[in-house]
């Protein structure tokens, strides 16, 4: 009963998350590149209900917020001028210049909305993590699907035909094994042009990832068709004469499919892992477009790490994730028995 | 012996197989070190193909592998370009300060791991389960990356520890209990990034082990003679359980190198991380391939030193071997 709480509420929380980043223009209330120069480093925006007068509002409203030093370290809040929180304002993108959609939510020029704080560029870093999420989780998500395919096709056929296909696949997966997984997986990423577009770089990324990890996979794969090889029904129904494509479709491939659940919910979580460390040490996707690695690479500045806490935010939104994917983990490897390890 | 023997010689094949196959990779990738000179409009590509052909770089594959093979029996290793002089000399201290990192690292998360896991196995379904449980669940979910950061915004913060780097300024002239003192004291932010992030893993891996050899039957038959629970963890069940603990040995070293690699960027550590990625952002072909040739041998060696250890400890492979 507890089991089954966890993993709805991992469920919910994983739906959340992802929806979020699918409606990353809706709820955004920036453009993810628009920048508000007069604003770097601007803490969390305060949402108010009672204004200078003592007057409740129940509509929250913000004040505009200047740094008379100009240093961007002392804002201030304006207020003598309150601007009402508005809902369902139009979408403007990164120049001003209005769009289709509708946003969330909005705030009246010149006041600013920024729930999470800017950047040292002044971009809202709410709406730079909704978009960083697409492709963070994204990344993870492609990654973890090319990679159990892989280890699955290749997993399944070194089980399935043995002998000197074993022999060979399996040695190559020793050899994809030997090396520590990030030092492989910037070894490939050396391999390929440093300077390239995002978009580009966000699927040679996925590609990298993918492909570096098939050995585990395909591993684990490999034993339970081994087994699955061997039952009794398997062996009857090749002696009535069922081709190898009926065998593996019919008898084979639904055994593997608890572990490979079981794989895929741990492997999003390294997955979205490597895109963020890879985007962090600026091998990954590359600014201006948002990724939760890059945001974070802002960190590595002393002043950054140790005054702005809020540009921790993709760092932290990374806990939750991790946590509702390793329940989940945790509940279809109970599900699947002992064999899905 | 012979078993160990074949696991050495196993070990020097798939290093020739992964120096192959990242020379491969690496051959792959388009423009090389001087790509980038060809935009300056002062050198003449003449100049940039006298210095391909120099440096060897206009021969074909097989042909640059050997040569690199003959660089590799002069403990040259190929030629790094940014630094111009031999690899080699660039990468062993790299990797002997990875090593002292990780080798520390480990030996602290076993030590904890160890006890921590015994004592949970032994307290099921209390209390001390549940938080244990609670507690490594979370330390799971909490990103190396994070850790690592967090733990240097600590140092940064509240100036108790060096935030970087491995040894002060000034190392050089310390007497030698000072200056163990210096890099002891520089090398605890990176090892407590490390061991956090191991620990978790390793100590649900020990807890499950030893719960399995408390359920076996010897166990119960110990309890039943009334020998105290204390000695039969400590004398019956931990040495039972000690084959699957040292096979995960084998498997721990991996992780932890990957990680240092990213807690050696972070907190500047001068180890075969920063240099790797160095290496990549100038796209230094042979410099690559060292520290990745280097992590591959650090792991091996650390793989053969568990079969060493598990033949010490488990009387039915000694048996086996014999």
């Amino acid at each position: 009963m507890k089991g089954r709480l966890a993993v709805g509420l991992a469920l919910a929380a994983l739906a959340t998350v992802h929806l979020a980043a699918l409606c990353a223009g809706f709820l955004a209330p920036y453009a993810p590149l628009e920048q508000t120069r007069a604003l770097p480093y601007a803490p969390p925006t305060r949402l108010h209900f009672v204004d200078a007068e003592g007057r409740f509002h129940l509509r929250p409203f913000v004040y505009a917020i200047a740094d008379p030093s100009g240093a961007g370290e002392a804002y201030q809040e304006d207020r003598r001028q309150p601007y009402p929180l508005r809902f369902l304002v139009p979408a403007v993108d990164a120049t001003g210049a209005a769009t289709t959609g509708k946003r969330l939510l909005g705030v009246d020029e010149p006041a600013r909305v920024f729930l999470l704080g800017t950047d040292g560029l002044g971009r809202d870093q709410l709406s730079r993590l909704l978009h960083g999420a697409r492709i963070s989780l994204l990344a993870g998500l492609l990654a973890t699907v090319l990679s159990l395919g892989l280890g699955w096709l290749l997993g399944t056929l070194a089980g399935f035909y043995g002998h000197g296909l074993d022999a060979v696949l399996m040695r190559s997966a020793e050899l994809f094994l030997a090396l520590p997984w990030l030092y492989l997986l910037f070894a490939v990423r050396a391999a390929l042009p440093l300077h390239i577009a995002p978009a580009q770089a966000f699927l040679l990324l996925v590609l990298v990832i993918g492909l570096v990890d098939w050995a585990r996979p395909a591993r684990l794969v490999r034993g339970v068709v081994l087994s699955a090889r061997e039952r009794s029904y398997v062996l009857a129904a090749r002696g009535f004469g069922a081709s190898d494509f009926h065998l593996i479709r019919r008898h084979i491939a639904p055994q593997t499919l608890g572990l490979l659940l079981t794989q895929a919910a741990l492997l999003v979580p390294q997955y979205i892992l490597a895109e963020v460390t890879l985007s962090f040490l600026g091998l990954g996707v590359s600014e201006p477009v948002p990724s939760w690695g890059n945001m974070l690479a802002a960190l590595q500045r002393y002043h950054v790490l140790t005054s702005y806490w809020w540009m921790w935010v993709p760092g932290l939104a990374l806990v939750p994730v991790f946590l509702a994917y390793y329940a989940l983990a945790e509940a279809l490897r109970r599900r699947a028995g002992p064999a899905a390890l | 012996m012979t078993r160990l023997a074949r696991r050495a010689g196993q070990g020097l094949l798939l290093l020739a197989g992964v120096s192959v196959l990242s020379f491969v990779l690496i051959d792959l990738a388009p423009g090389d070190f001087f790509a980038e000179m060809r935009l300056d409009p002062r050198i003449e590509p003449a100049t940039l193909q006298a210095l391909r052909s120099r440096y060897g770089l206009d021969r074909p594959l097989p042909e640059r592998y050997l040569r690199w093979l003959g660089s590799l029996a002069t403990g040259e290793l190929g030629y790094s370009f940014a630094y111009g002089g031999p690899v080699g000399p660039l990468l062993w201290p790299r990797a002997r300060n990875t090593l002292v990192l990780t080798a520390t690292a480990t030996v602290l998360a076993w030590a904890l791991a160890v006890p921590l896991g015994a004592w949970w196995a032994t307290r099921r379904g209390g209390p001390v389960d549940a938080v244990l449980a609670g507690l490594t669940a979370t330390l799971l979910a909490v990103p190396d990356l994070v850790l690592v950061l967090g733990l240097l915004l600590l140092a940064v913060r509240t100036g108790w520890l060096p935030a970087g780097g491995m040894v002060s300024v000034g190392h050089e002239q310390m007497l030698w209990g000072e200056g163990m003192r210096d890099l002891a004291s520089h090398l605890v932010l990176p090892v407590t990034a490390l061991v956090l992030g191991a620990l978790p893993v390793l100590t649900r891996y020990v807890r499950a082990s030893v719960a399995e050899t408390l359920r076996a039957p010897f166990v119960r038959a110990a309890r039943a003679h009334g020998i105290p629970e204390l000695r039969i963890l400590l004398h019956h069940a931990l040495p039972a359980a000690a084959n699957p603990l040292i096979s995960l040995f084998g498997l721990s070293l991996a992780g932890l190198l990957s990680m240092s690699l990213l807690v050696e960027v972070v907190t500047s550590w001068p180890g075969l991380g920063p240099l790797l990625l160095e290496a990549i952002l100038a796209r230094d072909v042979y410099l690559v391939l060292g520290p990745v040739l280097a992590s591959t041998l650090l792991l091996l060696a650390g793989n053969l030193l568990a079969d060493a250890l598990l033949l010490a400890t488990d009387p039915r492979i000694r048996s086996e071997d014999a």
